[in-house]
């Protein structure tokens, strides 16, 4: 059926996993050469956890894919982005670990926890969601621009974070900890299961995400505020309320990707924990073929985009790139997905190739 | 002189699933007004993006002053180099700009460098006294009327040396007085040699202002036709493509007066708004069709849109079915109002969405985000309405904004009937779509009256509303001025009151 199948390669998910496959295969090649390793293969280590390149990714990829959904429904319905997720997840942090050691935190580490562990988590999450209602405020009731609004708690959630934990790294020492955001240990510190627990907290985000939007009317109309906000109203669909929402949504995201990026090092840094990960959010975002100027949004396209983000760092990272250099590649490799994903580039592409036939058919009858 | 200035020869063009044009022949000649003419999806539109460059066609060849080899138009901005200038229905200009940036954009005069202010606006006056309008051009674009800003577009496309000017639909969001004004300067500029395509839905105005009419129906032509030899009826009969179902099949309703069946289901005392329509009394009863005739501007869609609470009242008050009401549109569509607005672009169509989202979110709404319509009811809801409104769609996952713009009306109509409103306001429902469809809306407001449900009406033709009209109230500058009920009602005592009592109906026939 070519209507189907043409269908399929208009659709932005198909390019979305075109640029997918690009990156997966500029991994294979970089693997290939610099360790003369098979990119595909995963191996039962002695630690019993599966190792492996591809699972490299999947180790590093939750928290983006996590903080790329609360992205989404911003974007779709403010025509913004979020760009405080990366301080907020560090304040999230700061606050949760706070709350975690109580009393007990000596040296800069929580030798025991003061209170249940699931409470501070709870508190990682609730930060987050307080940093989102402020930025859902600003945007959905004083109109403040998305960027503008969120470039407060870009700067200020970082700092009150280095506040909060008085400038230093604080340590969690307890094993338990670190379960969330790397393999979940025995009382001996032997591994139980071969896969990090971040990529099922993701996968339960994401499935979480896309059930809610699947079995309520939120995701139709978080699309319809985004596309004309004005018809939304006289429709009776509060446009204000749908984007506070989302703003708090990306917020509970920003905490969630909080306990992940703590749990995984055992420790808050301030300084530089997630840094420029809001960048590498809205890039999964625009990745995933869903406008950054509102209206339609696919969760699959944005997860799809967030993986492809994860695969290129790897793969970089394997190819002896140091990270202060990253960006650098990484940009490169962006300009060329962004311009094969350009709406423009393919009736351009198909412009210059009938001219060509043309100009070829023309010389073939002179001749 | 050259004999035509524009010659389109066997035009096709494809849309996914339909044939838009096929094989389409056109001509215009210097100084001749050309009326396009045809029911929505007939092809109009499209045919003139082609010429435009907005869209491209698939075979065919266009050809400007007699020239023997065809030229394409990739863009507007190369059509317009050509001399091809387009002005829309609706007005693609920047209303936060100043009338004199709009009137330059892209080309402004400079110097050293920069924008030369002073003789930007010097030259914009020049340009709009040119065409009759004296107006301060430093003020911005949006704090003038639709009209005005329409007379602009026009001031901007012959200064830009256009030799061909396209106008989509110009008339129908302008009152009487600015029609004539429009079509003054129309025969000014056929005079000067220019050939003007005029794509339109009245009648009226194409026998009043035009020398040649092309016809097409269904992507394909009809004919071309010297307005002389064409009457109104053979004309219709081209367009519909059958015998014509005359308008006027729809019977004068009988006076409703006497169907005070209870408590009225809209009640407004005292009305208003600070800033815009002053307090006014309406009741709209069960099944009853009240009117609201005035010009543009008159408040007739003000009071539309407080009684609907998409505006918040400041004085008087407001019963539905006798409870008092809260202010805000999702109140009023559960207390069971429903509201068609006037722009159906801008506050009607979410365009990026199906015609079956569109369909079902009013009545989503009206259930709760959280209450889900289950897929198979959602639907059953689509299907009904796109065949009780026979709306012409590929499939219920077709984005809005594929469809023409008749079409987007009855998607916007179905979303509405799919409450079960008790409540039905129309703000111009008819404006720029066709006869066909005209008539199958006019003749469903008087069904769903006859079923019990309440209808407003707002409607800028007044034939329109005698036909469906039990009541109508006449609004003039923010003010509800009276109401003709009945015997009452006629074009001349319309149009009085709307001009205001000192006229006299001998004067205004006359």
């Amino acid at each position: 059926m070519p209507s189907a199948l043409s269908r399929v390669v208009k659709s932005r998910l198909f390019f979305a996993l075109v640029c997918l496959g690009l990156v997966l295969a500029l991994d294979v090649v970089v693997f290939a050469i610099t360790n003369q390793q098979n990119f595909f293969k995963i191996e039962l280590s002695p630690a019993n956890t599966l190792t492996g390149p591809l699972m490299q990714i999947l180790y590093w990829a939750p928290e983006l894919v996590i903080l790329a959904m609360g992205m989404t429904l911003v974007a779709s319905c403010s025509a913004g982005a979020d760009i405080s997720v990366g301080s907020v997840m560090v304040l999230s942090g700061a606050v949760g670990i706070k709350i975690l050691g109580g009393n007990n935190i000596e040296n800069f580490k929580v030798e025991e926890y003061a209170v249940p562990l699931v409470l501070a988590f709870g508190a990682f999450i609730a930060v987050g969601a307080l940093c989102g209602v402020w930025n859902g405020f600003l945007v959905a009731k004083l109109k403040v621009q998305p960027m503008v609004a969120t470039l407060i708690l870009f700067i200020g959630a970082r700092a009150a974070a280095k506040v909060v934990t008085g400038g230093t790294i604080l340590r969690v020492e307890p094993k338990s900890f670190r379960w969330l955001g790397n393999y979940i240990t025995d009382s001996e510190g032997n591994n139980i299961f071969p896969v990090p627990t971040q990529v099922f907290v993701a996968i339960v985000v994401v499935a979480a995400t896309a059930l809610v939007l699947r079995f309520t009317a939120l995701g139709t109309n978080i699309q319809s505020v985004g596309i004309n906000a004005k018809a939304s109203k006289i429709m009776g669909i509060r446009s204000d309320r749908t984007i506070w929402l989302a703003f708090v949504f990306c917020g509970v995201c920003a905490g969630i990707a909080g306990i992940i990026m703590t749990s995984k090092i055992s420790s808050i840094d301030s300084q530089w924990g997630a840094r420029m990960i809001e960048l590498d959010a809205i890039l999964a975002v625009a990745l995933g073929g869903n406008s950054l100027a509102g209206g339609k949004f696919s969760l699959a396209g944005s997860v799809v985009g967030a993986i492809t983000i994860q695969a290129l760092k790897t793969g970089l990272l394997t190819a002896g790139v140091r990270a202060e250099q990253m960006p650098f590649y990484q940009a490169i490799v962006v300009v060329i997905i962004v311009i094969i994903q350009s709406p423009e580039l393919r009736p351009m592409a198909s412009r210059t190739l009938a001219r060509m036939r043309k100009f070829s058919g023309k010389k073939v009858v002179k001749s | 002189m050259a004999d035509s200035l524009v010659k389109m020869r066997n035009i096709t063009k494809n849309f996914p699933g339909v044939l838009a044009l096929d094989e389409v022949d056109f001509t215009l000649r210097p100084g001749e007004i050309h009326a396009v003419m045809g029911e929505n999806g007939a092809g109009k539109s499209t045919l003139v993006k082609v010429l435009t460059g907005a869209e491209e066609f698939e075979s065919g060849e266009i050809y400007l002053n007699d020239a023997s080899t065809p030229i394409v138009n990739r863009s507007p901005q190369e059509a317009q180099q050509r001399g091809i200038s387009t002005v829309y229905q609706e007005v693609n200009l920047c209303g936060n700009l100043s009338v004199a940036e709009n009137l330059f954009l892209g080309r402004q005069p400079r110097r050293f460098g920069m924008v030369n202010w002073q003789q930007m606006n010097r030259q914009a006056r020049a340009v709009l006294r040119g065409i009759g309008l004296d107006i301060n051009v430093e003020k911005p674009l949006s704090g003038y009327s639709i009209a005005v800003q329409q007379m602009i577009a026009i001031g901007r496309a012959i200064d830009i040396s256009a030799k061909v000017l396209i106008l989509d639909e110009p008339t129908s969001s302008l009152n009487e007085q600015e029609v004539v004004r429009l079509f003054e300067l129309m025969q000014k500029l056929q005079a000067g040699g220019m050939g003007i395509v005029f794509i339109t839905h009245f009648l009226d105005q194409v026998y009043q202002i035009c020398d040649q009419i092309t016809v097409l129906r269904n992507g394909a032509l009809v004919g071309q036709y010297a307005v002389a030899d064409m009457p109104r009826r053979d004309l219709v009969a081209a367009m519909l493509g059958r015998t014509f179902d005359d308008l006027a099949t729809i019977e004068r309703r009988p006076s409703a007066v006497a169907k005070k069946a209870g408590v009225p289901v809209v009640s407004a005392k005292q009305l208003g708004v600070a800033q815009g329509v002053k307090p006014f009394d309406l009741d709209i009863n069960q099944g009853e069709v009240v009117g609201l005739a005035g010009l543009l501007g008159s408040g007739r869609t003000e009071v539309a849109r407080v009684i609907f609470g998409a505006d918040i009242p400041e004085t008087g008050s407001l019963e539905v079915k006798g409870q008092p009401a809260r202010p805000n549109p999702l109140a009023s569509m559960q207390a069971g109002m429903a509201f068609c607005p006037e722009d159906r672009k801008a506050e009607g169509c979410i365009l990026e969405l199906s015609v079956q989202d569109n369909i079902i979110l009013a009545e989503q709404t009206k259930r709760g985000a959280f209450h889900l319509i289950p897929k198979s009811e959602q639907d059953k809801i689509a299907r009904k309405y796109v065949e009780l409104l026979q709306i012409k769609v590929p499939s219920l996952d077709t984005p809005v904004k594929q469809l023409s713009g008749g079409n987007q009306q009855k998607v916007i109509l179905a979303r509405w009937l799919a409450t079960n409103p008790d409540l039905l306001i129309l703000d111009e429902p008819t404006r720029g779509i066709d006869v066909g469809t005209k008539t199958e809306i006019q003749r469903l407001c008087v069904e769903l009256a006859d079923d019990g449900m309440a209808v407003l009406f707002i409607s800028s033709e007044i034939d329109e509303m005698l036909r469906s009209c039990d009541r109508i109230g006449i609004m003039r500058d923010l003010k509800k001025v009276g109401e003709l009920v009945g015997s009452e009602m006629s074009t001349a005592a319309i149009m009085s009151k709307i001009a205001g009592d000192d006229f006299q109906e001998g004067e205004l026939n006359a």
